[in-house]
């Protein structure tokens, strides 16, 4: 290998005199110039001359083998999410990158900045149903932000370079570049690498404009109810402390969306919970007495609006996004913010009037004191005799002090820990949100682990979703990512029974599902665990398991028809969110 | 809202696979696409596409930032048909005997400026453009004469009140100038380029 490839400063990307080198390798010096240190990936006939480059960079670059091109790219979305860098994904031609689809939608929706790279049929075979050839420009086109296909080597640089670009600015998403292997074999003189910065017809952030700042101002400073919407737009714009900084100011009570969980402490006193379906009561009924709805990087998700028509009518609506697309998308917006909201809430915090609105946080407060009685209590000190999921959490955030990561899958399991988990610093809660991908959590924990090593991070799954891709524990066991499996067994696929319980009269269709020794196939893969069903032994095998050095898996058997409320019921309005 | 006939003006980069992007998102929407054109625009590397749909203002409005949204796609414009200029051209092709033999047939291609295209001794091509309802008029006049067939192209539309999209794409440049040499070469030529 040349070593003095990948010493080229992007400052000076030319070299005295062009070097000959392949397609392949200008691959992997792209990624050493864009920061990647780890990438997830499999393999395959399409790809193998990336991966046969790769052997010579394996100090700088660590790639991650996974079980499944899906869980490669959870991973990555996990890794993104962590560390707030670009996570990085190979796969080869055909199957693997037809793979790779249910991740890309899910980071499309929930605006990760992914990169993946696939491996592509020789030029000359595009379009002949090749072995292994697949349109993989036109599958992605949808759940990608962009995608494009090299047939040359000589655009490699500038493909990958724009990749990284777009993935990673403006809103965040999942980028694609598919290359032909001839692009990979051949050989053209690199004359070195240039990051971008710039590309003519995409403008990442609107222009800021003053004149709705101070609009906005003004309707906040009128309001007498004022409330506060966050969504990931505050921790994809690292915004958390101008965030703080604006809702403390004049006392705004705010509410997360399941994807904005983390971007203020839970124990913050203005944070008055989580909104949506499965959210708390009081921000759910609140969004339709405020006067002014402040909504701060997130999309009114139908999951968060329930029924459109009833939807906080009587409040004027200021919208902060970076995406103009977003503003009048769902909910009207009285005023638009346009832009990175670490710019537009300094602005807009500078013309706040110092007003106190304490009496209407405690109205919050109120309505928190009903929930508490009539779900929350039960539901975190039950006197049941099965174990509640709630009950599992409780004892999970007294020992982990809400330091941990926290990834979850999709269901019951998943809302309840959104719900009930404590998070003290930004970028712990990693769950699919806007896709609800079953399958997510596992892979998004190792990619998790691998972003924020110094971290505990615990994976929280269903007995359902942990069966779609638990391949991934060969993941772990390879390549000895610590991470913690809690699956939180109810024998259902739960979300769905409870949903045929509340609306199909409990007739209960395919969602008896059986499992594994799941501790046994732990066991398989080297992995030490246990199984639990007794509250008794809750908190020591939650300790055994934090305290383990390795991975580990806890699997731990709840009630198996304990269902998750509140609950704003599909086509009702928010404020009819009913607490039984 | 009332549905009505809206035209969208998209400038773009000439991109492959870019056509796949934007038709995904009407047909994702359920939305028809009345008409489309595509063509090189007054700036060099930039393609103009020309859309018609049927469709609410509002749902205009939302598909058009979700259109520029797109990387490729540099400004997306949507305009009622009384904002622009527009053409649609029509080819018809007629038996012969009955121009040479009706006057009326020819009267009326007269009267609608069609222009012959190609002459046989069994039939003869006309062409025309003009706004829908002209070349819809004359079509079911020539049906009556046995119309042998006939086509319609996408319709071309011009913007009444624009600048049109260099002086934007010179504002885009001159904030952060772009590093892609080839994406700048027509500024080099700003004189050739951007007189009109
Ligand atoms: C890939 C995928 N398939 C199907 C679903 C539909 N779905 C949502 S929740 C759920 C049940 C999940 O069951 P389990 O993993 O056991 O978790 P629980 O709800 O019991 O906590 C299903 C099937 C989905 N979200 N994702």
């Amino acid at each position: 290998m040349n070593n003095t490839l990948s010493k080229i400063e992007n400052e000076e990307a030319k070299l005295p005199e062009a070097i000959e080198i392949s397609g392949s390798k200008a691959v992997l010096e792209a990624l050493l110039q864009e920061n990647v240190t780890t990438i997830f990936g499999y393999p395959g006939g399409a790809i193998m001359p990336i991966y046969d480059a790769l052997y010579d960079y394996s100090e700088k670059l660590k790639h991650i083998l996974v079980r499944h091109e899906q869980g490669a790219i959870h991973a990555a979305q996990g890794f993104a999410r962590t560390s707030g860098k670009t996570g990085v994904v190979f796969a080869t031609s055909g199957p693997g990158a037809t793979n790779l689809v249910t991740g890309l939608a899910d980071a499309m929706i929930d605006s990760n900045p992914i990169v993946c790279i696939t491996g592509q049929v020789f030029a000359s075979l595009l379009g002949t149903d090749a072995f292994q050839e697949t349109d993989v420009i036109n599958i992605t086109t949808p759940v990608t932000k962009w995608n494009y296909q090299v047939t040359d080597a000589t655009e490699i640089p500038e493909a990958i370079a724009k990749a990284f670009h777009i993935a990673s600015t403006g809103r965040p998403g999942p980028v694609l570049i598919d290359i032909t292997k001839n692009a990979q074999l051949q050989l053209f003189d690199y004359k070195g690498y240039q990051k971008c910065s710039h590309i003519r017809s995409y403008r990442p952030e609107p222009e800021i404009r003053n004149e709705y700042i101070e609009k906005a101002a003004e309707l906040i400073n009128q309001a007498k109810k004022p409330f506060v919407l966050f969504g990931q737009g505050v921790i994809l714009g690292k915004a958390e402390e101008e965030f703080k900084t604006f809702i403390e100011k004049v006392n705004l009570p705010a509410a997360a969306t399941v994807m904005g969980l983390s971007a203020l402490p839970t124990h913050h006193k203005l944070h008055v919970g989580m909104l949506g379906m499965h959210g708390n009561y009081a921000p759910n009924v609140m969004t339709n007495e405020c006067d002014v709805l402040i909504a701060v990087g997130m999309r009114f998700d139908d999951r968060v609006t329930g029924r459109l028509d009833k939807y906080a009518k009587q409040a004027k609506v200021i919208h902060l996004d970076i995406d103009p697309a977003e503003i009048d998308k769902n909910v009207k917006t009285t005023v638009p913010v346009w832009g990175n909201c670490k710019k537009t809430l300094p602005l807009l915090t500078a013309l706040l009037k110092n007003n106190d609105h304490s009496e209407w946080v405690e109205k919050f407060r109120e309505l928190e004191k009903e929930e508490i009685k009539e779900v929350i209590q039960d539901e975190l000190n039950p006197t049941t005799e099965v174990m509640t999921m709630g009950e599992v959490i409780k004892v999970l955030n007294e020992l982990t002090q809400g330091d941990a990561i926290i990834t979850t899958d999709v269901g019951q399991h998943q809302m309840v820990a959104c719900r009930y988990a404590h998070f003290n610093s930004s970028q712990s809660s990693v769950t699919s949100g806007g896709l609800g991908t079953m399958g997510f959590g596992l892979p998004a924990a190792i990619g998790a682990w691998y972003g924020a090593p110094e971290k505990t991070v615990v994976a929280i799954i269903g007995d359902g979703g942990f069966q779609m891709t638990l391949q991934e524990l060969g993941t772990i066991m390879q390549f000895g990512a610590k991470v913690k499996i809690m699956i939180l067994n109810n024998e259902f696929l739960g979300m769905v029974r409870q949903w045929q319980q509340l609306f199909h009269d409990r007739r209960y269709s395919f969602v008896n599902i059986t499992s594994p020794d799941f501790v046994a196939v732990a066991k398989g893969y080297y992995i030490d665990g246990q199984k639990i069903s007794e509250r008794e032994d809750l908190k020591t095998a939650l300790e055994t398991m934090l305290n383990h050095d390795d991975a580990y898996l806890l699997e731990v058997m709840v009630g198996k028809e304990n269902n998750v409320f509140p609950m704003v019921a599909q086509g009702t309005s928010v404020s009819e969110i009913r607490l039984k | 809202m009332e549905k009505q006939e809206f035209t969208i003006t998209l400038y773009t980069e000439n991109s492959v696979g870019l056509i796949g992007r934007i038709s995904g998102i009407f047909s994702r929407r359920k939305i028809n696409i009345e008409s489309l054109n595509t063509s090189p625009s007054e700036v060099e590397g930039i393609h103009r596409f020309t859309i018609v749909i049927h469709e609410s203002e509002e749902v205009v409005r939302k598909l058009c930032r979700q259109l520029e949204k797109q990387i490729d796609i540099l400004k997306a414009y949507f305009n009622t048909d009384d904002e622009i200029v527009w053409q649609e051209q029509a080819l018809y092709k007629v038996p012969a005997n009955v121009v040479t033999e009706k006057v009326y047939v020819e009267r009326l291609l007269r009267q609608y400026g069609a222009s012959t295209v190609v002459i046989r001794q069994d039939y003869i091509v006309f062409e025309t453009a003009g706004h829908r309802e002209e070349i819809d008029r004359l079509t079911e006049e020539l049906n009556k004469y046995g119309l042998i067939e006939f086509v319609r192209g996408a319709r071309i539309a011009i913007i009444k009140d624009s600048a049109g999209i260099h002086e934007k794409v010179l504002e885009f440049e001159k904030k952060e100038p772009s590093h892609e040499i080839v994406e700048n070469e027509y500024l080099d030529q700003q004189d050739n380029v951007f007189t009109m």
